[in-house]
């Protein structure tokens, strides 16, 4: 409740001022968004859900307001959330409702300062990074202050301080870290005039990121010996980032430390924690290729060193794969191993011209992507202690040996052609190999292979009346077995959806888990008002944005989503 | 606790009834600190097309209606141009799995528009995004007159139509 009254003062402020001083309205704009997100469970055998599984929460909603006041040079928000209770996948910590995220922020020439809530990345979040994502239900906003200075043409600096969220938990006594960072950054040519016209580009950054934590020592018994760790309190990591511009070309790079953290994550080990990522990449019109690489060693960096969960991460360790957008593609979904992989990434993204023999009127879109990705190699630090045990420094790691086992495998291609002005097809093959023992932690189950065929068909019959078939099959011998999908959908643009859809899993070894996970769904499309109400059945899976998953459990049931904006 | 989700609710709708009146001033886009497609600095404050409409779309990779919206006017940008001036300005909402993967994209499916990261969601955030795609049109003074969430085929004639109205100095409905 404590939390509350800076937001009643904020949101009081706006209303009577706007009264009393006319400039504050005249010139202030007020704008805002919600979404709301309700869903009624039924119960259903062949998924296991009855009435005691459900709890008596039949229903069960999660939703937000924004609202945020510009003038000028000053801007304020709030943000109020609602779970009561939340929907099913999610933390169920989340329960409850209030203003988990507020600011104010006022920017005076080349410095900026925020205090409250605030989401901030520094390059690319190897060691700092706070952002939020409503359908995941992720959220570690930093609650404290920030300032950013631009002292002088291309120098940015950032410096904050903070607490992270933790559901409702409000800070306190030191139950969480208090985070602190600064980064800079240096854009070369606009720093040096003799600079300015030059055809390659430079930008240099670094970043430096401590944690404050005051963590009780930990005893632990190994081999009826009771061992006494003395846990750091100050946790460091830093890095540093150059990219590169030449014409077409591109190189972003970032390389990142973290002096030893033993934590839950890691099964408190006292090995040092490195990262790199780095990506080369060339495009002209027409025509792209990037390729990536990355090594992550011993990685997690959480503001609570207990913490086991998908929250208070402070850095950000993204997935080097292709994001799958079609259904059956998603059943298996890479998950970023903080405690170690190695990996690459080619993707190229080809035009065949307009008007060519091959392209075709309207010409023809390729996207090719090959990701793989590995442990990264870990030797015991000596004889006869095993790699990770607790209170060691864990393992001896080569930077560039490729350790086992594999974790993920994938090549996908995609054809997308427009044949002419009512007609349109895509097309697309994936190749998956999921380590599932490792990524959601089915102890001894085998590799999952999956071979996946797409083809996504619209047909305009008049300018905004259309209809869109889409068919996927994805074959494996492990885990599920053979899936299929059907989804037909009827669209009046730009207002009317209606979609029904399909996903059998007709080749699951276990005939009474042959289920067909049907849904059918209708929105309505206002301006930024949408309306959508569904109904069917949600197979179980992992539900992925950025790097992060949740686990969507079975359900089913009829879902309405309104989200608008103004 | 529920006199508490009253007044919320009472200041939200309150807000929304009173923006919208507003509405027709229309807004101006906030400044925020983004990248270019190149990865250099760019402030949205930046924004401009000589006096002319803007079309601000935000899309990600992983976001199939978007990619299928992007695909369908580059089909038809060089007319729109021609015809209107109009730029349009696609606002990648990606993070760092893919930020530097999104101009290797835009420019091998052939588009021809002004890429803008917003790496972090900085700009989503202050502009309102709950879901993408999500598009704003921008009059030739940089006020946000219209906007629009989700794609079907189709939906970009409204996108055109409305335009049109700008130039020809027509009211245009908000939504």
């Amino acid at each position: 409740m404590k939390n509350l009254i800076p937001v009643l003062i904020t949101g009081l402020t706006l209303i009577f001022s706007g009264a009393q001083a006319q400039n504050f309205v005249d010139y202030g704009k007020v704008t805002g968004s919600f979404q709301f997100d309700g869903q009624y469970y039924m119960e259903d055998d062949k998924l296991g859900i009855t009435d005691s599984t459900l709890d008596g929460k039949l229903f069960r909603f999660n939703g937000f307001g924004n609202i945020i006041y510009t003038n000028g040079n000053f801007r304020a928000g709030f943000r109020y959330e609602a779970y009561l209770p939340p929907i099913a996948g999610y933390n169920q910590k989340y329960e409850g409702h209030g203003i988990p995220y507020y600011f104010a922020e006022y920017q005076f020439k080349n410095i900026q300062i925020t205090v409250g809530n605030f989401y901030e990345q520094f390059g690319n979040g190897l060691v700092l990074r706070s952002y939020e994502e409503w359908t995941l239900g992720y959220d570690n906003s930093i609650r404290g202050a920030r300032v950013k200075i631009q002292p002088y043409k291309g120098i940015a600096l950032k410096g904050l301080i903070g607490t992270q969220r933790y559901y409702w938990e409000p800070y306190a006594n030191g139950n969480r870290g208090i985070v602190k960072g600064i980064d800079a950054e240096f854009y070369l040519n606009d720093m040096f005039n003799g600079m300015a016209d030059a055809k390659t580009k430079i930008i240099l950054g670094g970043s430096f990121v401590s944690n404050y934590e005051k963590v009780k020592d930990k005893t632990l018994v190994r081999d009826t010996v009771i061992y006494k760790y003395i846990l750091p309190s100050n946790v460091a990591a830093y890095a540093g980032r150059l990219q590169l511009i030449y014409g077409g070309f591109q190189f972003n790079g970032e390389y990142a430390y973290k002096i030893n953290n033993p934590s839950a994550m890691n099964n408190y080990i006292y090995k040092n924690g490195e990262s790199m990522l780095a990506t080369l990449s060339y495009s002209r019109k027409g025509l792209g290729i990037s390729l990536s690489g990355k090594r992550i060693d011993n990685m997690s960096y959480k503001s609570r060193s207990s913490e086991l969960g998908e929250a208070l991460d402070i850095n950000y360790l993204p997935p080097l794969t292709n994001p799958q957008t079609y259904s059956l593609a998603t059943i298996y979904p890479y998950a970023t191993q903080p405690n170690g992989e190695i990996g690459i990434q080619a993707k190229v993204n080809y035009m065949i011209p307009k008007r060519s023999k091959l392209g075709g009127k309207y010409g023809t879109r390729i996207e090719l992507n090959y990701s793989n990705i590995f442990n990264i190699d870990k030797q015991p630090v000596a004889a006869g202690i095993p790699v990770d045990s607790t209170g060691t420094l864990g393992y001896k790691s080569d930077f560039f040996t490729i350790g086992q086992p594999k974790y993920f495998e994938s090549f996908d291609v995609l054809l997308n052609k427009k044949f002419n002005s009512k007609f349109k097809m895509i097309l697309s093959y994936v190749y998956q190999a999921y380590n599932i023992d490792v990524i959601e932690g089915h102890t001894g189950e085998p590799i999952v292979y999956t071979n996946i065929a797409i083809a996504d068909l619209t047909y305009r019959f008049t300018p905004t009346k259309s209809l869109r078939f889409e068919y996927q099959q994805l074959f494996t011998q492990q885990d599920r077995g053979d899936w299929v999908m059907a989804l037909l959908e009827f669209n009046i643009a730009p207002k009317w959806f209606f979609t029904v859809f399909d996903e059998y899993n007709y080749g699951n070894p276990d005939k009474d888990m042959q289920l067909h996970y049907y849904s059918a769904a209708m929105a309505f499309v206002q301006g930024t008002s949408r309306i959508a109400l569904s109904y069917g059945r949600q197979r179980e899976g992992l539900l992925c944005v950025g790097g992060v998953c949740r686990a969507v459990p079975a359900a089913n049931g009829v879902t309405l989503t309104i989200s608008s904006s103004f | 606790m529920k006199k508490l989700s009253l007044i919320m609710l009472v200041l939200l709708i309150g807000f929304s009834v009173y923006s919208q009146d507003d509405e027709k001033r229309g807004r101006r886009l906030p400044s925020i600190d983004l990248r270019n497609a190149d990865g250099e600095p760019f402030n949205t404050a930046d924004i401009s097309n000589d006096g002319k409409p803007i079309i601000l779309s935000f899309w990600a990779l992983w976001c199939k209606p978007c990619i299928k919206e992007l695909n369908t006017i580059s089909d038809e940008y060089i007319d729109w141009q021609e015809e209107t001036g109009v730029k349009l300005i696609a606002v990648s909402v990606d993070d760092a799995r893919s930020t530097s993967k999104v101009k290797p994209f835009a420019d091998g499916n052939d588009w021809d528009y002004e890429i803008l990261l917003d790496v972090n969601g900085d700009f989503k955030r202050a502009m309102n995004v709950n879901m993408i795609p999500h598009t704003f049109i921008l009059d030739g003074d940089g006020n946000v007159v219209w906007q629009h969430t989700s794609y079907s085929e189709g939906g970009e004639l409204q996108i055109i139509e409305n335009v049109r109205k700008i130039i020809a100095g027509q009211e245009i409905d908000a939504h």
